[in-house]
């Protein structure tokens, strides 16, 4: 069986370590992806702001490409997941317009399976059996597991995990030997959406949300989406910076793979620093 | 004060707020006004109006109003308030409602996050993905922005995370779902320089 894996336009572009490290897991938990061919943008959050069917359309191309391959779809990013599962729903539930998309596209949905995360990906794959694959402990590394908005938002079809209190992301963090901390910004959104447009604004959201995993005794956040990161990452404005790393990059490294291989030479806040200081790299 | 002559909107209320809900605005009838989703909002310390407040506005018809509001805006669509209202009611849902229809009947009242949207799509429509390169480009033109972030961009740029665009095989199966936006494709007068074209556009209404 295995997954079709749609990356989205971010991972092609300034989140590439995302894709680069989501691969190099997948390849090393010998867990079988194909990447959707000719898949199109989902939309993002502009799709919805300027029309109400472009929203389901557009990830609905998609959907269907991965039914004809008769596989479930698969993604890192957290925005792309939000919107494939919701027009998902959306053609599920609302017959009428279900029709209208799919008389466009030429194809017919069942929605015989649910769009993914990665994070539901390795969580299938278990976290015990996750644990087992790690050669290199990342011992005594402090952790804020951020997971913002949309991979719990809103509960109706996002549904990776509790909406108000998710655990799932510091289960598999833990696997790698590192320690989450207690901390309260974890679904706190951080305005990313607004980053270009509302710029000082963002800033404010991002450098609080940092200080706070600062306060909590964290060295670095992860998250599993490619806004949140290049968000915090670009936006923090605190006395302490902190690297933003996503939960494939902290696998990878656990598993032993090199840090290059993983895209952690690519961040804007230093991700290796902390690493070397650890002897993790 | 601000007095507000309800009687002037009768009639008007009840077909506002289900164009809303027409639009994505599930239940804003419900709401009941408690509050729960401008307490809970992470912008609201940046809203003038908060989302229970413009929830009203919707209810009452007062679309000038609603539409009007910067608010609808500053959300960053981050379903918090959704998650949490007792009523069920899509506040996340109502916002792009607000804001869909604000484009739709031209109502410019902020030019950035408008331009930025517009851009994104002229993006997709005519590559089938986004190219972040292209689209902050573009968006800084539009938004007349140029010089804000030009260091990340470098920083990117040597990283090899900019690229130039290139589009997908399906690309005119994409364009073809634009079809169906309100409009039709001729709104986006966005098809060659969408970034230049709409710097012409006046602030404000
Ligand atoms: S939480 Fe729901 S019911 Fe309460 S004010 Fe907001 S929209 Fe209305
Ligand atoms: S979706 Fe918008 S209105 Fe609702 S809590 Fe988030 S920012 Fe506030």
């Amino acid at each position: 069986m295995g997954y079709a894996y749609y990356p989205g336009c971010s991972l092609h572009g300034t989140a590439k370590e995302y894709d680069m490290s989501s691969r190099a897991c997948l390849d090393f938990l010998g867990i079988q992806y194909r990447e959707l061919p000719d898949w199109s943008c989902c939309g993002a959050s502009s799709a919805h702001s300027v029309d109400h069917t472009l929203a389901v359309s557009l990830p609905a191309r998609n959907l269907t490409l991965a039914e004809q391959m008769n596989l479930p779809l698969m993604t890192p990013c957290a925005a792309c997941y939000s919107r494939l599962r919701g027009a998902h729903h959306a053609l599920r539930s609302d017959p009428g317009l279900a029709k209208k998309v799919l008389t466009v596209l030429g194809s017919e949905y069942k929605g015989r399976y649910e769009p993914l995360s990665i994070l539901d990906v390795l969580y299938q794959y278990g976290p015990e059996a996750v644990g087992e694959k790690v050669t290199k402990k990342l011992k005594e590394l402090r952790v804020a597991c951020y997971y913002g908005c949309l991979l719990l938002r809103p509960p109706d079809y996002a549904k990776f995990d509790d909406p108000e209190n998710p655990g799932k992301m510091e289960r598999l963090v833990e696997t790698t030997g590192a320690s989450a901390v207690d901390w309260p910004h974890r679904t706190e959104c951080c305005g990313a959406s607004l980053s270009l447009s509302d710029t000082k604004l963002v800033v404010s959201l991002a450098t609080s949300i940092v200080d706070m995993a600062v306060r909590h005794g964290a060295e670095c956040i992860v998250t599993a989406c490619p806004m949140c990161q290049a968000n915090l990452d670009m936006r923090q404005r605190g006395r302490t910076k902190l690297p933003v790393y996503y939960v494939t990059e902290l696998l990878g490294l656990a598993f032993g793979l090199e840090p290059k291989r993983l895209g952690l030479t690519t961040h804007m806040v230093n991700a290796i620093s902390l690493l070397r200081a650890k002897q993790l790299a | 004060m601000n007095h507000l002559n309800l009687s002037r909107y009768e009639g008007e209320w009840l077909s506002f707020a289900q164009t809303v809900e027409a639009e994505g605005g599930k239940k804003v009838l419900s709401c009941y006004q408690c509050g729960k989703c401008s307490a809970g909002c992470p912008l609201s310390f940046a809203m003038e109006q908060q989302p229970h407040q413009v929830m009203r506005m919707v209810q009452l018809g007062l679309s000038d109003r609603a539409l009007q509001s910067p608010t609808i805006w500053r959300c960053a669509g981050c379903f918090t308030c959704t998650t949490r209202c007792p009523r069920g009611v899509d506040i996340a849902g109502v916002m792009s409602a607000l804001r869909v229809i604000a484009l739709a009947r031209n109502v410019r009242t902020s030019r950035r996050a408008q331009a930025f949207h517009k851009v994104f799509l002229s993006l997709i429509k005519r590559y089938g993905r986004i190219n972040e390169f292209e689209l902050v480009v573009r968006y800084k033109l539009a938004s007349m922005n140029l010089f804000q972030d030009l260091d990340l961009g470098l920083r990117m740029f040597m990283q090899g995370k900019l690229k130039p665009p290139r589009g997908i095989a399906g690309v005119r199966q994409v364009r073809a779902l634009f079809r169906h936006e309100k409009g039709g494709g001729k709104r986006s007068g966005l098809r060659l320089l969408p970034g230049l074209q709409l710097t012409r556009h006046r602030e404000g209404v």
